[in-house]
């Protein structure tokens, strides 16, 4: 085949571009006028609390696991800023669909801190939730949480219901086949679904560049016909447009729209690893210089919403409740076996009352791993 | 009078009477909407119901699985269609780590009440990746009820009771049986009860135990051996999982002996599960050690020499003359 006849034949490649979002710099600077909302400090003093209580319920959660009172658990250092503000612009009949570090996300849509230790404690009930709706609870293996989300999705559109879908997973979930599917349904059939990839740069030890030859997360969008961007994920004035804006597309019949919401992990990818292994010092240092809680305490302060008194009082605050949702995850006793094997089935098979009756007369003997 | 109809047409019913009485109840899957399902097991149900409750998928069978796990968590019946058991393994992850746990995690805030329809099993000359019968894989899975009708009448009612039943059901059509035999379905939306065996024939010296296109070649077995005196009980297992053992056990404590037949592989089996229950709660009853007549621990042949691994008439009647031998 001539190089001609090849050219001829071939589709030109359509210029791919995509948006980045960002009203506060890493600096604390505005780089644009800000919208009307952002001109007041009541929201942004609200998105600071909850940044607050979520760094410190986090590392209440660490210290737990360093003292075996806790199972290996995904801490959110970093990332405050996306959870916060997914959690605080989401309508309560929306349907939120997290992965497995959404943690402060699920806290202010209705989860209880006690049930974010409970589930990382090993406690089955700990993701029974029963403020949460239908919200869907934590999702451990990759990116299969996207799918349903689709599905919460393709629901509301069938009833014509007037909600929205927002879904999370990290950038390691998009080489998922789960996504892409998901993402590629999400285009054909215009579902009121709002698509965060928490872009922290990690997944376990394999960095961005290693999971996708593409410049950005948020072009696969474009491979599945609906809106892609990418916004400063640390910078909640750029997260709380883009992610309103999304949402009220989903609701009104727009159709779905995909953000990477770049940010980074300032933590290990879990308890149980260690990121120094594959990550250098360097890397990290340009990370904290970013992260989030600093920049929006610095432009509070700009601004004269913030002060040190203010400060304390909310720390002190936010140590009390946290320390009272340790207390109360850690009186938690064990429920009955039998809670083993009520929720398998709406009505229990014979077969499995006969293996619960076994493990009770087991447990009631002295039980356990005796 | 209403006219005979096939397995697959029964599944058909079941689907129309299902959509018409429910509006939550959903189809979706590939080919499902405009073709009627490869097999015509969806068949007029895009005409009738619309394109929001018949649903043409892209060709993906995980986002199958998870999109159907996300519909039934917001109340919606999703009916699945997976075009053949051999390609439902990319949905396998959503099914087993996601639908069959949904109950239990949330502990009943949210549900999958959704049923997975797959045809399965040899015996069409399909091509490679179409033949398998896998049952005993989702079996295992905590959390699942798997059913398999062996009749039109029993696809119909079973079909109902899975579409009605509030947690994830596997529904495997054995599809060399799609259109084997008619018999008369009355369109009258009675569901047949799950978790429970059916017999088909009573008997006194054998109970003869088997499910999907199989309890065919048994119930001729249990046919010829009458002829010979040999008395054979017949069940159609119906729900593999969980199983009905007060129905088995009671009939091999009166038979004293027990064959059970199926196609899938032998290492691991369904038929073992129920060799175990049977060897622990009617050992004394037991006249001979139960038999298994199986498929083969291979990879389902091509077509040519399939009819060599699926079990026959005269596998049975050899494995039950072995049994009447002992004792």
């Amino acid at each position: 085949m001539s190089q001609s006849s090849f050219s001829q034949k071939s589709i030109s490649q359509t210029k791919v571009t995509i948006d980045y979002v960002q009203y506060l710099n890493e600096r604390a600077e505005l780089t644009q006028p800000l919208p009307e909302w952002a001109s007041k400090p009541d929201t942004l003093v609200s998105y600071y609390r909850e940044m607050v209580q979520a760094r410190q319920a986090d590392q209440k959660a660490i210290a737990l696991q360093r003292t075996g009172q806790l199972g290996t658990y995904p801490s959110t250092l970093g990332q405050e800023a996306i959870a916060v503000v997914i959690g605080s612009v989401m309508a309560t009949d929306d349907v939120f669909v997290p992965y497995y570090r959404d943690h402060a996300a699920m806290v202010i849509r209705g989860m209880k801190q006690a049930d974010v230790y409970r589930y990382w404690g090993g406690d089955e009930r700990g993701s029974a939730n029963p403020d949460c709706k239908e919200d869907l609870p934590y999702c451990v293996p990759i990116a299969t949480q996207v799918p349903h989300a689709a599905g919460a999705a393709a629901a509301i559109k069938i009833r014509g219901q007037q909600r929205a879908v927002l879904c999370t997973c990290g950038d390691g979930g998009t080489s998922k086949g789960d996504f892409l599917e998901s993402i590629n349904l999400a285009g054909i059939w215009q579902l009121p679904l709002v698509f965060i990839i928490n872009n922290n740069q990690w997944a376990i030890s394999v960095p961005r560049r290693l999971q996708c030859g593409a410049p950005t997360l948020a072009q696969k969008g474009i491979g599945a016909g609906i809106p892609a961007l990418q916004v400063d994920g640390n910078d909640v004035i750029a997260l709380h447009e883009v992610i309103s804006h999304a949402l009220h597309r989903a609701r009104t019949g727009k159709g779905a729209t995909l953000i990477e919401a770049m940010s980074y992990r300032l933590s290990d990818h879990t308890t149980a690893d260690d990121a120094t292994r594959y990550r250098n010092a360097e890397e990290l240092k340009t990370g904290w210089s970013k992260e989030p809680i600093k920049r929006l305490q610095q432009y509070l302060h700009s601004n004269g919403w913030w002060d040190e008194q203010k400060e304390q009082r909310l720390q002190a605050q936010v140590a009390d409740h946290v320390q009272q949702s340790v207390d109360e995850y850690l009186k938690t006793p064990l429920p009955p076996v039998s809670d083993l094997f009520t929720h398998h089935y709406q009505q229990m098979p014979v077969s499995l009352t006969e293996q619960q009756m076994a493990m009770e007369a087991k447990v009631t003997k002295g039980g356990g791993h005796d | 009078m209403t006219d005979k109809i096939t397995l697959v047409e029964a599944v058909n019913q079941a689907l129309h009477y299902a959509m018409t009485n429910d509006p939550d109840v959903v189809v979706l899957g590939e080919d499902v909407g405009v073709n009627g399902g490869v097999f015509r097991a969806t068949q007029g149900l895009k005409e009738k119901f619309g394109f929001r409750r018949v649903m043409d998928t892209p060709l993906a069978e995980a986002l199958i699985g998870g999109v159907s796990i996300g519909m039934a968590t917001q109340g919606l019946k999703p009916v699945a269609e997976i075009q053949f058991m051999g390609f439902i393994f990319p949905a396998l992850e959503q099914l087993m780590c996601h639908a069959a746990r949904m109950r239990n995690r949330t502990r009943g805030r949210l549900t999958c009440p959704m049923v997975v329809r797959a045809p399965f099993g040899g015996g069409i000359h399909a091509p490679e990746h179409h033949s398998e019968s896998t049952e005993a894989l989702f079996a295992h899975i905590p959390g699942f009820r798997v059913v398999i009708p062996s009749s039109p009448k029993r696809a119909y009612g079973l079909l109902l009771a899975a579409i009605q039943d509030p947690d994830p059901v596997l529904f495997f059509e054995p599809k060399r049986i799609y259109r084997a035999s008619k018999q008369i379905v009355p369109n009258d939306g009675e569901p047949l009860p799950l978790d429970t065996c059916f017999t088909l024939k009573e008997g006194h010296d054998v109970t003869l135990i088997s499910w999907g296109a199989s309890v065919q070649e048994t119930l001729q077995a249990a046919k010829q051996l009458e002829e010979t005196g040999i008395s054979a009980e017949v069940i159609d297992l119906a729900t593999i999982k969980p199983i009905d053992y007060d129905t088995i056990l009671a009939s091999v404590q009166k038979t004293g002996r027990c064959v059970i037949v199926h196609e899938a592989a032998r290492a691991g089996a369904v038929s073992a599960d129920i060799a175990a229950e049977i060897n622990y709660h009617a050992a004394v009853e037991l006249e001979a050690p139960v038999e298994r007549v199986t498929g083969y621990d291979i990879t389902m042949p091509y077509y040519r020499m399939e009819q060599y691994y699926i079990p026959s008439k005269n596998d049975i009647i050899n494995a039950v003359n072995k049994t009447m031998e002992q004792a």
